[in-house]
């Protein structure tokens, strides 16, 4: 090769099974695949796994629900790659190339089955101000404080909706907050009609209200939501309302978020059916594509729980003809239903598509204001005139918002479904190189 | 529009709003019909370089004509359309290609183009991360950049500004005799342009224009990673020769920051999925030219189908098989550059005036002449 160039050869990992996703159902469904024997990769962006929920804190000890399935991910088999993010997969004739990026270098995994466990992320919905550093999401305020981050006499408030604001209250007047106030959006009858739902299974109730005896000093409340967040520099205080009146707060630091949504971008990528945001699913956890299945909150938003029955549905029958053991079905479809009325409880409430106004900054990579996209047919014009969601995020935060703020369809998804060296995407090895065969890599050498 | 429209324009591409502006400006009353929204097909996809290109005289008297218009238009065009005047570099691998450099030279100037031949040194001075080892390179300072879905979008807008009206998602199912249909209504003018772009066969049966799919990656912002967009010499040939698939170096600074990575032809059909393949091929190829492209982010890919003819020249002109036809379609590779020749040659063929440029070349009785070939 002439001049500077450098090659970059991918190492090649074959598998029975890659999992996409090291959170709780990825790790259950890795943990059930390889101690059948079938040779696992279990692959995640995050540098530990564990995923959103069981993120804890580099070096510090997995939380307890975390840890014994951590114990038996490391013990299974299975292998895991960290630090890794999918960056296109496609079929071939002996199943999948799964192209990632790995510490900067090319990883091309070659596998017969693959099961999707990408998750979810929150919905933020855009309001004057929202960009304002001291403005952040309620699962990102969650990590920042599993991460060691202090909150220490800061003034807190919690203004969006589900219930993930509970357990991040908690925490926050653990890590010494002054939390002022936790606001839910969702009408007082439906939270309450959820909250007698919980008696139904009396250890969410249970855990709600351990969550409640922790921040008791603070209030909370229903039917309430930020529509604007002021400041200079930073934030300074925050506008409620109640829909009749509004009031503001001087404020530190505002957590928001309006629940979760499905990521579906590698699913839709390999051609998954997607229905209502999520990936469609049948009881064993597969998708309409053969060998293509998908567990957790991608497949619908329903908490750890149902992820690890999920993940273990998968993982025990992946590549088989086996059923899943009765057992495992019937605590799916308990929890699946009990998903759906909690979802009904939390949709963001009509007022909130109000929430913007023409100059309100919508999508953050690109500069773009709402006033900006509002008048377009549909996403794609909206981004070619604007380019509203074209950003290094590729619309991650401000598709979603627009989605539920003027009710556009999805854009096509096409590789790289994240940002990718340039190395990695001309990595070629198909037709030309050997995987390893069992699970140990062969890194190529970067040579002048 | 209450009022008979004089004419019709089929496709709010960036050539059929090029028409339009054209031919309002000229006093028609325009109607302009696209079946998604201006700028959304072909154009959307489109590297957006403006660029003189020799593969014909005809080519270079047309792409030089409307690099003309362009510089004295986007001084009234929004700042939307981020037009860059960064000009061209064509990179000489070899010797053999530096000789052609020279000659380029040669009949850029009797074009009245600017252009000068870089040394090595010169070369690498101009742009850090090419290669060493590259024989030098053809500068041509009058060529630049626009992004070409809001050029087309300005365009329209200005034709609007004259009296012109756009319908869009407005599919035109058949063109009669002065007439077009769209469902079940029936509007008559005095003349119809089709201006579908890579579509343009299936309203308009024998027109020899055919889907040529192009593939193109977009990075991160890396302001000041190159300064000019860079092609290699031999992306004419690439351009040239209907291979079923070719690639070539072709990169882009954006006003952005962003660079695009070009680019690549393939004779496929109507197939618009990312071909993993030709990618990896055309990033190889710019890699060989530019190794420091290898540790940038790419963001995005999508592809686009180039309207390509068979002797490389637009159709340009009235269609003689249907009364008040004009055919303004098959631009291939560089219908955002010659957009603003092509619209300006068909109003002025329409309104009686003399075209600035010699227009037999693109008459489209030429297919006529040469049937069989396709
Ligand atoms: C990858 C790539 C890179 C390129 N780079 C460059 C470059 O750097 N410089 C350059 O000069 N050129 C470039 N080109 C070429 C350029 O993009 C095209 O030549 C140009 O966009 C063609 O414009 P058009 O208006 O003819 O077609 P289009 O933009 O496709 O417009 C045709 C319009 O017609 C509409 N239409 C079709 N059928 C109907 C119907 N029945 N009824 C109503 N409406 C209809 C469509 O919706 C569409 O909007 C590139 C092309 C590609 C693919």
């Amino acid at each position: 090769m002439t001049g500077l160039r450098v090659d970059f050869y991918p190492e090649i990992v074959a598998a029975d099974v890659a999992v996409i996703g090291a959170g709780p159902g990825g790790i259950a469904a890795a943990v059930s695949a390889a101690e059948r024997g079938l040779r696992v990769v279990v692959m995640d962006r995050g540098l530990e796994p564990g995923g959103q929920i069981w993120r804890h804190k580099a070096g510090a000890a997995a939380t307890p629900e975390a840890q014994p399935w951590i114990t038996r991910l490391a013990a299974s088999g299975a292998r895991t790659i960290n630090g890794t993010s999918v960056v296109d997969v496609r079929p071939d004739a002996d199943g999948f190339e799964i192209i990632a990026e790995s510490a900067s270098r090319p990883l091309h995994i070659w596998a017969a089955d693959i099961i999707l466990a990408t998750g979810a992320r929150e919905l933020f919905i855009p309001f004057d101000g929202w960009t304002l550093p001291g403005v952040m999401g309620i699962g990102g305020t969650q990590a920042l404080i599993k991460s060691g981050a202090s909150f220490a006499g800061k003034r807190v408030v919690i203004a969006g909706s589900g219930p993930l604001m509970l357990p991040v209250a908690a925490s926050l007047a653990d890590a010494g907050a002054n939390l002022l106030l936790v606001a839910e959006q969702a009408r007082r009858a439906a939270v309450a009609q959820f909250a007698t739902g919980l008696w139904r299974t009396p250890s969410l109730l249970l855990q709600a209200a351990k969550y409640r005896v922790r921040f008791l000093t603070s209030s909370y409340t229903t039917g309430t939501w930020v529509t604007a967040a002021h400041g200079v520099d930073r934030l300074e205080s925050i506008t409620l309302t109640d829909g009749r009146r509004t009031w503001r707060h001087d404020v530190d630091v505002l957590c928001t978020g309006y629940g979760l949504i499905p990521n579906v971008e590698i699913a839709r990528l390999i051609g998954c059916e997607i229905r209502e945001g999520a990936i469609a699913v049948d009881n064993r956890q597969r998708t309409n594509v053969d060998h293509v299945l998908a567990v957790g909150e991608a497949t619908g938003i329903g908490g750890a729980p149902l992820s690890l029955i999920e993940g273990a549905i998968a993982g025990s029958t992946v590549g088989s003809v086996e059923a899943p053991s009765g057992h495992l079905l019937r605590r799916r479809a308990a929890l699946v239903g009990a998903a759906g009325r909690m979802l009904d409880v939390f949709a963001p409430r009509e007022e909130l598509r109000s929430l913007p106004h023409a100059d309100t900054i919508v999508c953050r990579c690109e500069d773009v204001s709402f006033g900006a996209v509002q008048g377009a047919a549909c996403a794609r014009q909206a981004k070619l005139y604007t380019r509203v969601g074209m950003g290094p995020c590729q619309g991650r935060t401000c598709m979603p918002a627009l989605d539920f703020l003027l009710a556009w369809q999805a854009d096509s998804v096409r590789p790289p479904v994240e940002p990718a060296l340039v190395s990695v995407l001309s990595s070629e090895v198909a037709g030309e190189a050997t995987p390893s065969f069992p699970l140990t890599s062969s890194v190529g050498e970067a040579y002048q | 529009m209450s009022q008979r429209p004089d004419a019709v324009v089929i496709g709010a591409g960036i050539v059929g709003a090029s028409c339009a502006e054209a031919l309002a400006r000229a006093g028609r009353r325009v109607l302009i019909l696209d079946s998604s929204f201006a700028g959304g097909g072909t154009t959307a996809a489109g590297m957006g370089h403006l660029v003189a290109m020799d593969d014909s005289p005809a080519q270079l008297a047309l792409t030089a004509y409307s690099g003309k218009l362009w510089t004295e238009l986007v001084p009234d065009l929004p700042g939307n359309i981020e037009y860059e005047p960064c000009g061209t570099l064509w990179v000489a691998e070899d010797e053999e290609q530096l000789v052609a450099v020279r000659e380029k030279q040669r009949t850029y100037a009797e074009f009245g183009i600017e252009a000068e031949t870089l040394s090595p040194t010169q070369l690498a001075e101009a742009e850090p991360h090419l290669r060493p080892g590259l024989s030098g390179a053809l500068r041509v300072p009058g060529d630049g950049v626009i992004y070409p879905p809001n050029a087309a979008l300005a365009l329209v807008q200005r034709a609007i500004a004259n009296g012109a009206q756009l319908r869009e998602g407005t599919r035109v199912d058949a063109i009669g005799p002065r007439e077009v249909l769209v469902g079940r209504e029936r509007i008559s003018c005095d003349c119809v342009i089709n201006a579908c772009g890579a579509e343009a066969a299936q309203l308009t049966t024998g027109l020899p224009i055919v889907p040529r799919k192009g593939h193109l990656v977009i990075t991160d912002r890396y302001p000041g990673f190159c300064h000019h967009q860079l092609v290699e010499l031999g992306y004419l040939t690439s351009a040239h020769t209907m291979n079923a698939e070719s690639v070539a170096f072709n990169v882009q600074p954006r006003a952005t920051g962003q660079l695009l990575i070009g680019s690549s032809r393939e004779l496929v059909g109507w197939d618009g999925t990312v071909n993993r393949a030709i990618v990896r091929r055309m990033l190889d190829r710019a890699l060989d030219f530019m190794p420091g492209l290898a540790l940038t982010s790419a963001i995005r890919t999508w592809t686009g189908f180039r309207p390509a003819t068979p002797d490389k020249l637009p159709l340009i002109g009235a269609w003689e098989d249907t009364p008040g036809l004009w055919i303004a379609a098959g631009h291939e590779g560089l219908g955002i550059t010659t957009s603003l020749g092509t619209g300006q040659l068909i109003a002025d063929l329409i309104v009686g005036a003399t075209p600035a440029i010699d227009p037999a070349p693109f008459a489209p009785a030429r297919v006529h002449a040469t049937a069989g070939v396709s």
